[in-house]
């Protein structure tokens, strides 16, 4: 059931996908409106990142479409798949950042690959973005002297560099200290607005993706097993959503690895 | 029990050679690609000059002093062999040829290879490792064209200028050990070499070696790197199978081009 009423930017209808044929996710519904903040939650291993990778078009869905901006994405070819990636920015888990590229070459990197814009231009441009994540003093600094939390907001003026209409966040919260995730969480609900693009989320930090989201979707075992607001999510009496929310050790979704009886791998028994 | 083990083992090997043929065809279809992204790395030239300082010029001290030594040791060896037949004087003919034709070009590449060539694998499995290659595709800049052509070129035309370097460093080391050192004629060092050194023949034969091994050396290097298992013991493992690849393939050209270029002489 979509969120809004309005003309979505993704539509992901009956998606299945497999490597090989480990299935890795099944019967993917999913819609995303523009301009909103939505959330890919569930733990680790239950194909998050695979669909922002079938969202970007890096693997094609086994069966079922994805369709970004109205245009199905696993029949494009390799120009228009690359015209549509100029529109899309993505903030990987550690940055990603070219370690022999100083912070204003990575922020100015796709500007001087897709553009003629002259150099001039180009160092306002990075200049605006880096104040945008509040990192303009460092614009000379190596990516080795950065810290984590530093990195991760290079790497965000840089998914931003050329105003994508929709932005992808794998696990951005992953390793950082309060402070840098608070300041992280605030900067990706800020810059959506300010952009007026559309962000994806994909995060198994609950507290901090629900304060700045609009929608989530909960998937477990590459299955979508719950979706709502920031609120029925809290509110959910399903109890795999309920361990997952509230960060129970066991429930649904067991402590133990699948294992033989203990007493017999102790060898009381036989 | 034996016919199962029989069966595995034959699968095993089935397995094996299935494997290196796919990787075989994989390495070429990356050469290929290589080759056809090639536009940007002339179209901009800034991307070529700064891989040709980092694998020609930042391995020039090790292929300097290398050739230095190696021309010293064949001036001390030639000079005590050619002595036993009186023919001190064709020193110079002994340095210059063996360095022009076999020495300069093989133990350049294989000095390349470990310096540059495993450097080139290691930086590019660890941007593999640390998802910059995958960011890049990510932003519509293909790492083929941005990252791996320019560095491919670099190594193709660094290659030969190095081996040339070499050559001319290790005839250097021979004239010091030969002419300044030992007191062999130095006309006879300087004239009988240029008399006997051919330049279709010996030098740009020489010039061919190095060319092909510089394709080679930098080919599996890169491949090596772009392929490997982005963690630190999959870089590891790459970075060794880059060394022993190339140093295999170099020995193993060097044979064959040698038994075509000099079968005549």
């Amino acid at each position: 059931m979509p969120p809004v009423a309005q003309e979505p930017l993704i539509q992901i209808s009956d998606v299945t996908f497999a490597y090989d044929r480990r299935p890795i996710l099944t019967g993917i519904n999913m819609v995303i409106p523009k301009g909103k903040v939505v959330a890919i939650m569930g733990v680790s291993g239950s194909g998050k990142t695979t669909l922002l990778r079938l969202m970007s078009g890096v693997v094609k869905p086994t069966r079922g479409e994805v369709r970004v901006a109205g245009a199905l994405v696993s029949e494009l070819g390799r120009d228009s798949l690359y015209q549509m990636r100029r529109r899309m920015g993505m903030l990987f888990q550690f940055g990603a950042l070219f370690t022999d590229l100083s912070v204003f070459d990575n922020v100015a990197f796709q500007m001087r690959e897709h553009t003629e814009l002259p150099e001039r231009m180009i160092r306002d441009l990075v200049m605006m973005k880096l104040h945008a994540v509040g990192l303009r003093g460092a614009h000379r600094l190596m990516p080795s002297e950065l810290s984590g939390g530093m990195a991760r907001r290079v790497a965000l003026a840089r998914a931003i560099a050329l105003d994508p209409m929709l932005m992808m966040y794998d696990e951005p919260f992953t390793g950082l200290d309060p402070i840098s995730l608070g300041v992280i969480a605030n900067l990706i609900r800020r810059l959506n607005d300010a952009l007026g693009a559309t962000s994806i989320v994909v995060t198994h930090d609950v507290q901090e993706a629900l304060d700045i989201v609009d929608y989530v979707y909960y998937l477990s075992d590459g299955r979508m097993v719950a979706h709502g607001t920031p609120e029925d999510m809290r509110a959910s009496t399903d109890p795999l959503v309920r361990q997952f929310v509230y960060g129970e050790p066991d429930g649904p979704v067991p402590f133990q690895y699948p294992a033989r009886d203990f007493a017999q791998d102790l060898k009381l028994t036989h | 029990m034996f016919n199962r083990s029989a069966t595995l083992s034959v699968r095993n090997i089935g397995h094996h050679a299935v494997d290196i043929v796919w990787r075989l065809g994989y390495a070429s279809r990356f050469f290929a690609l290589t080759v056809a992204s090639s536009g940007a790395t002339f179209r901009r030239l800034q991307l070529l000059i700064r891989e040709l300082y980092f694998t020609g010029v930042l391995s020039l001290i090790i292929i300097l002093v290398s050739g230095l030594f190696v021309g010293m040791v064949l001036g001390l060896q030639g000079y005590h062999t050619l002595q036993t037949y009186g023919s001190e004087s064709a020193l110079g003919v002994l340095v210059a040829l063996s360095l022009v034709r076999e020495l300069g070009p093989v133990v350049a590449a294989l000095l390349f290879a470990s310096r540059a060539g495993s450097a080139m694998t290691a930086e590019i499995g660890l941007m593999k490792a640390t998802e910059q290659l995958a960011a890049m595709e990510m932003m519509a800049v293909d790492p083929i064209a941005r990252v791996v052509a320019p560095r491919f070129w670099a190594g193709v035309i660094s290659m030969p200028l190095l081996a040339a370097l070499f050559s001319a460093m290790g005839i250097f080391g021979g004239y010091l050990v030969g002419v300044v050192l030992i007191g062999v004629d130095e006309g006879s060092f300087w004239s009988q070499m240029q008399a006997a050194v051919d330049f279709r023949n010996d030098i740009m034969n020489g010039v061919i070696k190095s060319f092909v091994f510089g394709v080679a050396v930098t080919w599996i290097s890169l491949f090596e790197g772009y392929d490997a298992t982005p963690t630190a013991e999959g870089v590891s493992g790459a970075t060794t199978r880059t060394v022993v690849t190339s140093s295999l393939a170099i020995l193993g050209l060097d044979f064959l081009l040698t038994s075509f270029m000099f079968r005549g002489l």
